[in-house]
């Protein structure tokens, strides 16, 4: 049954999300650079590579444990230029705010974005605003853009991982996505989590300091872990096998998964990194990591091979294996 | 068909309500199938119901529990 | 790498996996009923390890995939009339009617709800009282007790907006029918832990001393799977034929006697449809008279009107163990959980679904 309306599950950023951009947008809009369909456009530019990219932020509620919409669509787009290995140069932001929002809650965004660019070292340097009719907008949006120039002899690519590369996770899985849905109250669980939200750029910095040769690098946003390792070894043309037990995750993102039915490698992380990079490499790379405030939990979690192409596996706690599919759309509770 | 999670029962509230913990996230679970379960008692919760009480030891030791028998068959 | 835990999980599990290989003898086919079972087997990645000999076929405990089109349909058209709040459980979203599907009509403005337990759907009611909520209530006997529990705390609040449209089933029934109809055949059960909880484990009784074959109570971790798997090639070693209870933290011989007091006092035992296995008598459940004025079928007046299967779509034969998802020539292609035909493939426990998400071709 061909949906012929727009759903929720086509903004998870799983299969359907997928669909849409290949149908819809990458049809008509067809070309070579957009194709790549990597975190951020690669751009060159008088022999410089330019990383380019944008996002919009509708996240509900606007205010979290962790963080609200302003340090999110900062972080966002930030990490979205890190992943190619860019620093930041400057960001756009946009704002459609819908009439009535409270002008306090509107300084409050614009202080946490303004916190936010400082720890990740970048200006907002140019923006828009514009004011919706009650209704419309659920209090306020924002849009994002971000220009970044990639360093010399850094090439991370989707397409880079290689067999007998490691994989590695800068910590604990699902805080944010969680954090999120405990505080919009909807299930009526109580507990203490905190959106992860963070610029990682300054992380990314201090592992291509300690080695230039990292294959691949994703920030697991939406669609969680599987999805962006799934999509690296689509493009990589290679498997991926991660460890169920290697794999942190906090108590309390375990607990709700359960109550929700919910499987954790699908839920969204704002301040985490995926890395892909030789064996060699790693072992210097995760010191680096573990040394910074944002990666003292990393961990290794799994290897890339040749078998399943395309595939990623996952090895369970007893020591089977289990295929980990990409997200298809919103994961609903169950009961069953 | 079913998914039981184990929890904690935290405190007691109005009617068979009563707050449990799972793991450290807490939400309000009916004791009307369980009414003989006190604070502090582990239950099997299922849509927002106790629908059993465990044994605290064995909530807790369930992988301790498996290695006892596990240890058996090796004596076999 | 490893935390300790694994280690140790890995290790009792190798140590159950070896003994079930060394007191195999003649292969084993056993069902286990429970979709919650098919979806744990298949994420904990048992079907990997198991040695050869062993088949493990999927039964027709999965609620959501049992609830004939028609049922789906029923409910379906309650969102399109005015002033009604429907609320179910999230698995139900995803299912495809024969036109539509919960999750499409929330996208065209039908008020749809989803809920985590049927308290909520009491609450909805006492707050809204200008609507009227109906709750389309999927399930066995682990969630009966506490719809049963619902519908009283609907009543002693006296709320005459709640409404009940029941597509509620019964799992011995069903054995039942599964082995008097000896399409498959079975070797042993795994039975549902959770299911089993309510109802212990006397009703299970007649698999054993009418068909002779073996069954376990199971519940869901890894580690319990493989105890349940185990106790089950040790009956059939020993030419034994019993019914066991491996779940035994959670699981008394005598269930939740509470619990379906309850249910019995809300609910009483009617013919029911069963997509794939037909009508099966007695193994439904519907309000009693008391509580008519509950039934949403009567109060809205909705006629049930039986639906084909869609073409092409194996799922009758799949819920009775007959035929694996990949026997199906609608599997992996046509029908995926994205878009799916049938039931088997859209619940978060069908057979289906759960062998193309977790399994590829085993």
């Amino acid at each position: 049954m061909r949906p012929n309306r727009i759903l929720l599950s086509h903004g998870a950023g799983g299969k359907m999300t997928h669909e849409l951009i290949e149908e819809l947008f990458l049809e008509a809009f067809e070309n070579e650079v957009l194709r790549a369909l990597e975190d951020s456009a690669l751009l060159t530019a008088s022999g410089s590579r330019v990383a380019f990219t944008t996002d919009s932020y509708v996240v509900k509620p606007l205010f979290f444990p962790g963080g609200d919409i302003g340090r999110l669509s900062v972080c966002g787009t930030v990490n979205d230029l890190a992943m190619l290995g860019a620093r930041p140069l400057g960001l756009s932001a946009s704002f459609i705010l819908e009439e009535g929002f409270p002008i306090e809650d509107l300084k409050r965004v614009i202080a946490s974005m303004r916190e936010a660019a400082t720890e990740a070292g970048v200006g907002i340097v140019a923006g828009d605003t514009k004011v919706v009719e009650q209704g419309a907008a659920e209090g306020l949006y924002i849009t994002t853009s971000g220009v970044g120039i990639v360093p010399d002899g850094v090439r991370i690519r989707g397409d880079g991982a290689r067999p007998g590369d490691l994989v590695i996770v800068s910590g604990p899985i699902g805080d944010h996505e969680i954090a999120v849905l405990l505080a919009r109250g909807d299930f009526s669980i109580e507990g203490e989590v905190r959106s992860d939200c963070a610029p990682l750029n300054g992380l990314v910095e201090e592992m291509l300091r300690t080695s230039l040769r990292i294959h691949a690098l994703r920030d697991p946003t939406r669609g969680g872990l599987a999805t962006v390792l799934w999509e690296l070894a689509q493009a990589s043309g290679v498997g991926i096998v991660i460890e169920e037990d290697s794999i942190p995750m906090r108590e309390e993102v375990k607990g709700v998964c359960e109550l929700l039915g919910y499987d954790p490698y699908y839920l969204a992380n704002e301040g985490k990194l995926v890395a892909i990079l030789p064996e060699e490499e790693a072992p210097r790379v995760l010191e680096a990591m573990r040394s910074h405030p944002l990666g003292r939990e990393a961990a290794v979690i799994g290897e890339v091979r040749e078998e399943p192409k395309g595939r990623v596996l996952l090895k369970t706690r007893i020591g089977g294996h289990r295929l980990l599919e990409p997200l298809s759309g919103e994961q609903l509770p169950r009961i069953c | 068909m079913c998914l039981g999670i184990p929890g904690k029962v935290i405190s007691k509230r109005e009617g068979d309500l009563a707050e449990v913990d799972f793991g450290g996230v807490r939400r309000e679970v009916s004791l009307m199938l369980c009414p003989e379960a006190e604070v502090g008692d582990y239950v099997l919760v299922h849509v927002g119901f106790a629908i059993q009480r465990l044994e605290e030891e064995e909530a807790l030791e369930t992988l301790k529990l498996f290695e006892e028998i596990a240890k058996s068959l090796e004596r076999e | 790498m490893k935390g300790n835990k694994g280690t140790r999980e890995e290790r009792v599990a190798s140590a159950l996996l070896r003994e079930i290989g060394r007191l195999l003898r003649d292969p084993l086919q056993i069902m286990e009923v429970c979709g919650t079972h098919t979806v744990a087997i298949f994420r904990s990645g048992i079907r990997s390890l198991l040695p050869e000999g062993i088949e493990l076929i999927s039964g027709p405990g999965c609620p959501v995939c049992v609830t004939p089109t028609g049922e789906i349909d029923r409910a379906i058209a309650l969102t399109e009339r005015d002033g009604v709040i429907l609320a179910t459980f999230g698995d139900l979203m995803r299912v495809p009617g024969t036109d539509s599907s919960f999750i499409q009509r929330r996208a065209e403005g039908g008020d749809i709800r989803v809920i985590l337990s049927p308290l909520e759907a009491v609450r909805m009611a006492e707050e809204e009282r200008k609507r009227k909520v109906v709750f389309f209530a999927v399930g066995f006997e682990t969630t009966s007790p506490a719809i049963a529990a619902s519908v009283l705390e609907a009543e002693r609040r006296g709320l005459d907006n709640f409404y009940l449209l029941s597509s509620q089933r019964l799992i011995p029934p069903a054995i039942e029918a599964l082995l008097s109809g000896g399409k498959v055949a079975i070797d042993g059960f795994l039975l549902p832990g959770h299911v089993s909880v309510i109802i212990g484990k006397a009703p299970y009784g007649f698999i054993a001393e009418r068909f002779g074959v073996p069954g376990v109570i199971t519940g869901f971790e890894p580690l319990d799977i493989l105890e349940g798997i185990l106790m089950l090639v040790r009956q059939r070693r020993e030419g034994r034929a019993e019914i066991q209870i491996q779940y035994r933290r959670a699981v008394k011989e005598e269930g939740n006697p509470r619990a379906r007091e309850l249910m019995e006092q809300v609910f009483t035992p009617v013919d029911s449809r069963w997509r794939g296995l037909g009508t099966i008598p007695e193994s439904g459940l519907s309000l009693r008279e008391e509580f008519s004025r509950m039934k949403a079928e009567e109060a809205f007046d909705l006629p049930y009107i039986e639906r084909p299967d869609p073409p092409g779509c194996l799922c009758g034969e799949v819920l009775q163990g007959v035929k694996a998802p990949p026997d199906c020539p609608l599997f992996g292609g046509r029908c995926t959980p994205q878009s799916p035909v049938g039931p088997c493939m859209v619940s978060s426990e069908g057979t289906c679904a759960a062998y193309y998400k977790y399994g590829g071709s085993r």
